[in-house]
């Protein structure tokens, strides 16, 4: 019964593609296939939908070796100016400290490491952090710094290598006291 | 004596006037002939004077100096060696030209080596080196700078095999070297060491380019450089130079004809941008300006006054925008050359249309061609506007994400003294975006109404309808460029059988088959060169084309990229050197 209510149907016709009206993807044949010789000749009294049908859809620029035809050299200085201008950009984000009565900005990219990171936000807030491992977080201080990743967790600073930090950093967080100390002192 | 088949023009020679005149044999002595005929300059000429008659064709090959090889496997060192024994300056070209696109793999060949050694031997007083797309190892800069003392002029533009270290070489040994010209090419950038290699009292440079090369040179031994040697007319620096090195490197040399700026970028103090201006303004004689890579608003400015005379600007690497690029062509007037991206818009190629009326050659290229959400860039407008303004348009080479058959049309009405047309319509097989019907009109409008079409490259959806107007139209088509398109062997056959001065023949991705391959066969050997990739040629068909046309060689690759694994790259050209000796192990030659 299923079987046959099944081969009654016509899913494709009810399938939700991108294309023009009309055209289907089984009926598009490849670019690189031979037409049969009648349609060949055919040419400019072909019209407009023929034509259409039978030129496959183009596989991405992505994937196409060599396309579009750009020199080696232009092509690889263009993405090198992607990077820099990238870099460039900035990457702001805000940094708040528990008590304190407002936030403040700073831009990731200008720092080289979390070494650089951590010694700016010591100077802005005016407070001392101590030293990261790996085991104990930030022990010895009062205060942890930490951020909202894409996923929206709070996570210790310094866990993660800088060049995966800087992309997934959303805002700062500076915990003080006894939330911080829970942080450091391991689960 | 077999002469070469690329010098030779045998229709220029039947119709040169000194064979009317002097059906007989020479009254001349050799020497007065040789020296008459040293005169002439350009290879057509001299290919067509060899042709004349064996003493002509004796007294032009001792005369000549200077040979230009446009396939380098067209012929032999050897060969060259016997037929001219007087030559100064070699221009020799590689790998087909597809390779620029990573089309064909690493070590093909074209290796510049064995060449050297030929030369070393017959030519030691070799003074020039010009080559385009072949591999250049460090061990043959070396050799080149130890072997030819009076070795002068190297240019190396898209090659390959090389370092910095290579250029060390040259800087140090090459005494009498006036140019050093290093151009796109894919090379190991170690460090800019090479810059302090030039001795001290070496002044001869008159040209140097170096704007491809990314290491940092050390700007001391460039400002010294650049002082002593009082000949130099073309600087063209690499980005490393900032606005502030330049412009100590303006105040050496103003009287440069040929700039080519580092980064545009730098925090500059009301002073030192006010030296800048008036360096700029001490450049009365430039005519060609390049670089300004990262130029902005801010400092382009300083430019203008330098600009009255300019004729080719190349903004190639610089992402203007369009009210600066308005601003800057305010002071062009004279401009010839244009080159930019497509940051512009068309907004910016309006400025053109209406700043620039002795425009003759355009090219916009592609700020972000690889990706598919962008969404900015030129279209049809842009093309147009600059066609109403400037009518002696005869280069073009724009690269586009839409354009119509109309907008086509009226372009080639405005500007029918066209010689390159080369149209990218980036998106591959894109019909025109208004009509929805192929662009077969557009190019059909090219060939009928440029009659003096040389080059031609084509793209956007196109059946053979394409292919049979160039077959008809396209009488002077000497090189012509097709990829996505075609609808049958149809088109191929067209286009041989049509277009009698067809030279340069590159295919990719099309649906032509042995059918189209092997009705060209005689028709090959009167041509440089043809190329087909990822079409629908069989093995078959390639060796029954090298069985009927044993003076063309036809070289076969496996093309790696292709899914079904039967599709080959196939290069065919005529050759008087037979088949090369140095194929590596993936080329085929049948």
């Amino acid at each position: 019964m299923n079987a046959m209510y099944e081969k009654n149907i016509d899913l494709e016709a009810t399938e939700l593609r991108l294309g023009l009206p009309g055209t289907s993807k089984k009926e598009i044949t490849s670019r690189s296939k031979k037409r049969p010789l009648d349609e060949s000749t055919e040419g400019s009294s072909s019209n407009n939908d023929d034509r259409l049908e039978c030129s496959a859809p183009p596989p991405s620029k992505a994937q196409i070796v060599g396309w579009p035809p750009i020199r080696s050299y232009r092509k690889n200085s263009l993405h090198q100016k992607k990077e820099e201008a990238e870099a460039k950009a900035g990457v702001y984000v805000k940094v708040s400290m528990d008590g304190a009565p407002y936030l403040r900005k700073m831009d990731l990219n200008i720092y080289e490491g979390y070494q650089q990171l951590l010694e700016a936000l010591e100077n802005m807030f005016k407070i001392t952090i101590g030293k990261y491992s790996e085991r104990e977080g930030y022990k010895g201080s009062e205060y942890a710094p930490t951020y909202e990743d894409k996923d929206g967790d709070w996570m210790l600073v310094g866990d993660v290598p800088w060049e995966m930090f800087i992309p997934s950093c959303k805002r700062l967080r500076i915990m003080k006291g006894s939330e911080a100390r829970g942080l450091t002192c391991g689960l | 004596m077999r002469a070469l088949p690329e010098l030779m023009d045998p229709k220029r020679a039947r119709e040169s006037p000194e064979s009317a005149v002097l059906s007989r044999p020479s009254a001349f002595p050799d020497e007065v002939l040789e020296r008459i005929l040293s005169l002439l300059d350009t290879h057509k000429d001299r290919s067509s004077a060899s042709l004349v008659s064996k003493a002509w064709y004796h007294a032009e090959r001792w005369s000549r100096a200077r040979v230009f090889i446009g396939n380098c496997y067209s012929v032999s060192a050897e060969i060259l060696v016997r037929r001219f024994p007087n030559i100064r300056s070699v221009t020799l070209k590689g790998k087909p030209r597809f390779s620029d696109f990573n089309l064909v793999p690493q070590n093909w060949g074209a290796d510049i080596h064995s060449w050297l050694l030929v030369f070393a031997e017959h030519y030691p007083s070799l003074e020039e080196l010009r080559l385009k797309r072949m591999t250049v190892t460090d061990q043959s800069l070396e050799f080149l700078a130890l072997k030819f003392p009076n070795f002068k002029s190297l240019s190396l533009l898209s090659c390959d095999g090389f370092s910095t270290d290579g250029l060390s070489a040259i800087a140090t040994h090459c005494r009498n070297l006036t140019e050093l010209d290093i151009q796109e090419n894919g090379i190991d950038d170690i460090s800019g060491n090479w810059l302090n290699c030039f001795p001290d009292n070496f002044t001869s440079l008159e040209v140097l380019n170096f704007a491809s090369l990314n290491s940092e040179v050390n700007f001391d031994s460039l400002e010294r450089l650049v002082t002593r040697c009082n000949l130099l007319r073309i600087l063209k620096v690499n980005k490393t130079i900032t606005l502030d090195q330049l412009q100590r490197l303006l105040v050496r040399a103003p009287w440069l004809t040929e700039l080519g700026t580092g980064s545009f970028i730098q925090e500059l103090t009301p002073r030192q941008y006010a030296d800048l201006e008036t360096s700029f303004k001490g450049c009365r004689n430039l005519q060609t300006l390049s670089g300004l890579s990262e130029a902005t608003a801010l400092y382009l400015p300083a430019l203008y006054p330098a600009c009255a005379n300019l004729t080719f600007l190349n903004l190639s690497y610089a992402a203007l925008q369009s009210e600066e690029l308005a601003r800057l062509l305010a002071y062009c007037a004279h401009l010839r050359r244009l080159w930019v991206l497509d940051t512009v818009e068309d907004k910016g190629l309006e400025a053109v249309g209406q700043n620039c009326p002795l425009l003759e050659e355009l090219r916009v290229f592609p700020s972000d061609p690889f990706d598919e959400e962008i969404v900015h860039g030129v279209t049809e407008l842009g093309f147009l506007a600059v066609s109403y303004g400037c009518r002696k348009l005869r280069y073009v080479l724009y690269f586009c994400r839409q354009m119509t058959n109309a907008a086509v049309a009226t372009i080639v009405r405005n500007c029918p003294d066209f010689t390159h047309f080369r149209l990218c319509i980036m998106n591959p097989g894109q019909p025109d975006y208004l009509t929805r019907e192929p662009m077969d009109e557009a190019f059909g409008a090219v060939v009928k109404n440029c009659p003096k079409l040389q080059r031609l490259a084509v793209s956007g959806l196109l059946t053979d309808l394409t292919f049979e107007y160039i077959g008809t139209f396209a009488k002077n088509l000497e090189t012509l460029s097709v990829a996505f398109a075609g609808s049958s062997d149809l088109g191929m056959q067209c286009v041989l059988e049509g277009c009698p001065k067809l030279r340069k023949l590159e295919i990719r991705d099309c649906p032509f088959g042995n059918k189209a391959l092997l009705s060209g066969l005689e028709k090959y050997e009167s041509m440089r060169s043809l190329w087909m990739s990822a079409c629908k040629i069989t093995m078959n068909g390639c060796r029954l084309l090298a069985r009927k046309m044993p003076r063309l060689n036809v070289e076969v690759m496996k093309d790696e990229e292709s899914n079904d694994g039967q599709s080959y790259k196939v290069y065919v050209y005529r050759s008087v050197a037979g088949p090369r000796r140095d194929a590596p192990p993936f080329v085929l030659t049948l």
